[in-house]
């Protein structure tokens, strides 16, 4: 097989399992499957990013997303033991067939503003210089570290603002 | 279960047989990766609007976050092909742009988990509640 057979074939896989789990969030009852179905989608887009040649955002993908974060969500689904979802109880059932113009209203927008992306979009996936590729450590972190270097540093002070916010909304009163 | 996996094979199955000549033509492309970012986005708004666990909800937000990274990055990588030719038209671009902003949304979307989490445990704590409709103390 040729390297372009490969990724045609890992995007319509990894695009299909991605969709496929995206959907079974919403349709599980049960918030700790929603929670593993997410863990699929996140790996599998993880995935897709490494065939357009971003090796380190699939990594952090992996690390950041399906390791810390859904490990926060999992943590908290068990500790609260909630129960199964039942349905929403409608108060006002009219407003249902009021989602159908919406709904059709972003679907057309989206369509009209994707007609302007170039017909003839060259692949995105290409056979390159992999060693320059913007999505190697050492590109990402040279921006980071010299164009980017004030949004780094803000974004540092964020994360110390949402430590401390976090332990102070989660303790209790007494404390 | 087995039945309608059965079944819904029945249909597929012809469509993709149908579908082949088009699959062997097909190329993954900016559109293709825009897309599937709006698939994924659209199923994170149903997730948002149709379910009442606060804690499913926050798992859509993160989906329509990853929407949109997987957008930022396929657009990287078609500026960064395309770095010659849009340059030849007076286009300067800046594909390093897409993964950077990336890992501003990566490190956004963890700050965002924690704190709504905190607020989820201690409405728990209080309420002994996660569903959305039961939660509208601010409601007027």
């Amino acid at each position: 097989m040729t390297p372009e057979k490969v990724e045609k074939a890992l995007f319509i896989i990894f695009a299909v399992i991605a969709i496929a789990s995206a959907l079974n969030i919403l349709l599980q009852r049960s918030p700790i499957y929603s929670a593993l179905s997410l863990i699929g989608t996140l790996l599998s887009l993880s995935a897709l990013y490494l065939t357009v040649r971003a090796q380190f955002i699939a990594a952090i993908q992996i690390v950041v997303y399906a390791g810390a974060i859904m490990v926060l969500f999992l943590f908290v689904i068990m500790l609260l033991n909630v129960p199964k979802d039942q349905p929403q109880i409608e108060k006002q059932k009219g407003l249902r067939y009021l989602a159908i113009p919406f709904a059709g209203a972003l679907i057309a927008e989206t369509f009209y503003v994707l007609r302007l992306v170039p017909a003839r979009a060259l692949p995105v996936v290409a056979p390159a210089m992999a060693d320059q590729a913007v999505g190697t450590t050492w590109s990402i972190g040279v921006g980071l570290f010299t164009s980017y270097l004030l949004p780094f540093e803000v974004t540092s002070v964020l994360i110390l603002m949402a430590v401390v916010g976090a332990m102070v909304l989660a303790r209790r009163e007494g404390d | 279960m087995i039945s309608i996996i059965i079944g819904v094979l029945a249909y597929v199955a012809p469509v993709l047989l149908q579908a082949q000549p088009f699959l062997k033509r097909f190329e993954p492309t900016l559109i293709n990766f825009l897309m599937l970012s709006f698939l994924l986005f659209v199923v994170g708004v149903a997730g948002v609007l149709s379910r009442r666990n606060i804690i499913i909800i926050f798992m859509s937000i993160e989906l329509i976050l990853n929407a949109v990274n997987l957008n930022l990055i396929a657009f990287s990588r078609y500026l960064d092909i395309n770095k010659d030719a849009l340059a030849a038209k007076g286009l300067a671009v800046n594909p390093l742009a897409g993964p950077v902003f990336t890992i501003f949304i990566i490190v956004v979307a963890a700050a965002e988990a924690a704190v709504g989490l905190g607020i989820v445990i201690a409405m728990f704590r209080n309420r002994e509640t996660v569903a959305i409709d039961e939660i509208d103390l601010l409601k007027w």
